[in-house]
């Protein structure tokens, strides 16, 4: 397959985000980027946001890249919810990704829907919206996007890229396939290849999505139709696996929802239904289904071993040298969706390359949500490490007044 | 600069500047950031305890949570120019493939073992008839980690053994003198604890 998208034309109608706040760039307008499944894709759109400010040898960038259903808003209360951004714990002023210090840049993902260019976007060869005919993306794609936004921003080097789950999956790839780009990586509660399990949960979401008839064989924008219960239960099934059986435990046990005694019917009897229903009716406010498809379709294809001849050490030996870049890996004890035995299996394999590396499991119960969470003990993790890479880099320490 | 414990202060005589060294059972990271700092180490560091871990990481150090036993066999030969061993070889399951391992991943291994064969650990056991317990191995014998003692005699059989060449030995007493250069004589009555520089002979 090698037809190519070009989004490039001036009257190409604008997404339906034109009102959102946040940067936006068309990359790829000369040459189209070559996707993983060989489509060519040019003049897509890239939605942005970036905070701090960039130092004049452009040395101090962090790269983040978010997860599943996650997107640019890292910081700031976002555009549609009004919920406080994603990351906010971790990344501001003098926090451990400190914005007084670092330039950072955020990205939505291509095949995302908040700005980048995917699937719910018109297709300028017909002036619908794609649906299905959008190229599959790959977590190698998003990162190629990425790079040209890089680029795009005049930055050679990144002094780091981190993110957790999906994206790092994505600072993963950074790492292996820009390794002179890339001076530190951050992949928290991640795994070097979608497991069975998780491809698995990821098809039960696909599956209620697509099993709903309003989703119209991916045309639902164009008959004006909204897949909402399937996305709500795709929702709903995921939110579980990011929680942890003491995590929900703790929250809701067994207690009811607004009753006394069970109804003997199929209401949301307990908090625990309640508050998935609630997660799952949220989420289609602020998410494309078909993004969704896209999305986990990316993540299900990610193996860096199998790309790296079936091994994953070689993945961290570009040119038969170890990689120059320092990784620092975290995850989470109660995290069954990316368990610690996936991060320890990327620590290993930089072990066999005595690549440098640091490594640390953090005791929480929160299961794979921790790392959106309030964890001091991660907090400090990232922010020593980062500091120590900024003497390395030879960044010149600010430190605030308080 | 924080001051370090005297065996580690040792060790660190041991290595020369400018190397690669990793640290095997690094706790808080005091041995890698003296090195560091005084002799620009590439230092990386293992270590069990999340807490000994996050305070490596959150000093600059690269150090990974893991356990000697099952994560040193990853490392490729020679890794290192030099894998040190601090006081825990005999809380090892099996201390002899960790010692193997310890000088195929370096170049040189530096090991400190604590001497069972110390004066004051004999009088104990033949005064009182029960399971030593000194200031430095305070614990008792149903909960001591350390489950393979050795005297310091038997640690340079086993390194004989194994053709390991001891290149360096300190003897340090109760009070952390350094008592003998030499692993022969009365070092085995009169150390509390040796540390040796070794490497595989022919290496």
């Amino acid at each position: 397959m090698s037809a190519a998208l070009d989004n490039s034309a001036p009257d190409s109608p604008a997404s339906t985000e034109h009102v959102m706040p946040g940067k936006r760039v068309r990359l790829a307008v000369d040459r189209p980027m070559r996707l993983d499944s060989g489509v060519e894709i040019g003049g897509f759109q890239i939605a942005y946001q970036t905070y701090g400010t960039l130092n004049a040898d452009k040395s101090n960038a962090i790269f983040i890249c978010h997860a599943l259903t996650g997107d640019h808003f890292v910081v700031e209360k976002h555009p549609v919810t009004g919920k406080p951004g994603w990351w906010e714990m971790l990344v501001g002023p003098g926090k451990p990704v400190d914005t007084d210090r670092y330039f950072v840049i955020c990205s939505n993902v291509l095949g995302g829907c908040l700005g980048s260019t995917g699937p719910k976007d018109i297709d300028p060869a017909t002036g619908q919206p794609y649906g299905l005919s959008f190229p599959v993306v790959t977590i190698g794609d998003m990162v190629r996007a990425q790079k040209l936004l890089v680029e795009h921003l005049g930055i050679e080097k990144l002094f780091c890229v981190i993110g957790g789950s999906m994206g790092g999956m994505q600072v993963l790839q950074w790492a292996v396939a820009y390794p002179e780009s890339v001076f530190a990586a951050v992949p928290i509660a991640t795994a070097a290849r979608h497991s069975a399990q998780n491809i698995a949960f990821h098809e039960v979401g696909r599956q209620a999505i697509m099993a709903d008839p309003e989703w119209r064989g991916g045309n639902y924008l164009l008959e004006g139709t909204r897949p909402e219960a399937g996305l709500a239960v795709a929702r709903m099934a995921a939110h579980i696996t990011y929680l942890s059986e003491a995590a929900l435990h703790r929250k809701f046990g067994r207690n009811l929802q607004d009753r006394k005694a069970v109804t003997y019917g199929f209401d949301a009897d307990f908090q625990v239904e309640s508050y998935l229903r609630y997660q799952g009716a949220a989420f289609v406010e602020r998410f494309d289904a078909n993004s969704y498809l896209y999305i986990t379709r990316a993540m299900d294809y990610f193996d860096l071993a199998a790309d790296a001849g079936g091994s994953l050490a070689n993945a961290f030996r570009p040119g038969g040298k170890t990689t120059p870049v320092r990784f620092c890996l975290a995850s989470f004890s109660s995290d069954w969706l990316f368990p610690t035995s996936e991060s320890r299996a990327i620590v290993h394999a930089l072990n066999a390359v005595a690549g440098n590396v640091s490594f640390v499991e953090i005791e929480t119960d929160k299961g794979h949500d921790a790392f959106l969470l309030d964890e001091p003990e991660f907090h400090q993790v990232i922010h020593g490490f980062l500091e120590g890479c900024a003497e390395h880099r030879g960044l010149s320490v600010r430190r605030r007044e308080r | 600069m924080v001051d370090i414990r005297d065996d580690l202060k040792l060790i660190a005589e041991m290595v020369e500047p400018n190397s690669r060294v990793l640290d095997v059972g690094c706790g808080d990271g005091a041995l890698l950031d003296h090195l560091a700092h005084t002799k620009n180490v590439d230092g990386r560091g293992i270590e069990l305890s999340m807490d000994g871990v996050r305070q490596c990481v959150a000093h600059g150090l690269s150090v990974i949570q893991g356990d000697a036993e099952t994560d040193l066999k990853d490392y490729p030969a020679e890794a290192f120019d030099y894998v040190i061993l601090g006081q825990t070889l005999q809380a090892m399951k099996q201390p002899r493939d960790v010692l193997e391992m310890l000088c195929r991943i370096g170049r040189r291994a530096i090991v400190s073992v604590p001497n069972f064969g110390y004066w004051r650990v004999r009088m104990q056991l033949m005064l009182t008839g029960r399971m030593p317990v000194t200031e430095k191995l305070g614990y008792q014998w149903w909960e001591t980690p350390n489950i393979h003692f050795c005297t310091l005699r038997d640690f340079v059989v086993l390194t004989e053994e194994m053709g390991i060449t001891i290149e360096q030995t300190r003897i340090i007493d109760r009070a952390g003198r350094v008592t003998s250069r030499a692993h022969s004589g009365f070092a085995n009555l009169l150390g509390e604890q040796g540390v040796f520089l070794l490497r595989r002979s022919g290496s």
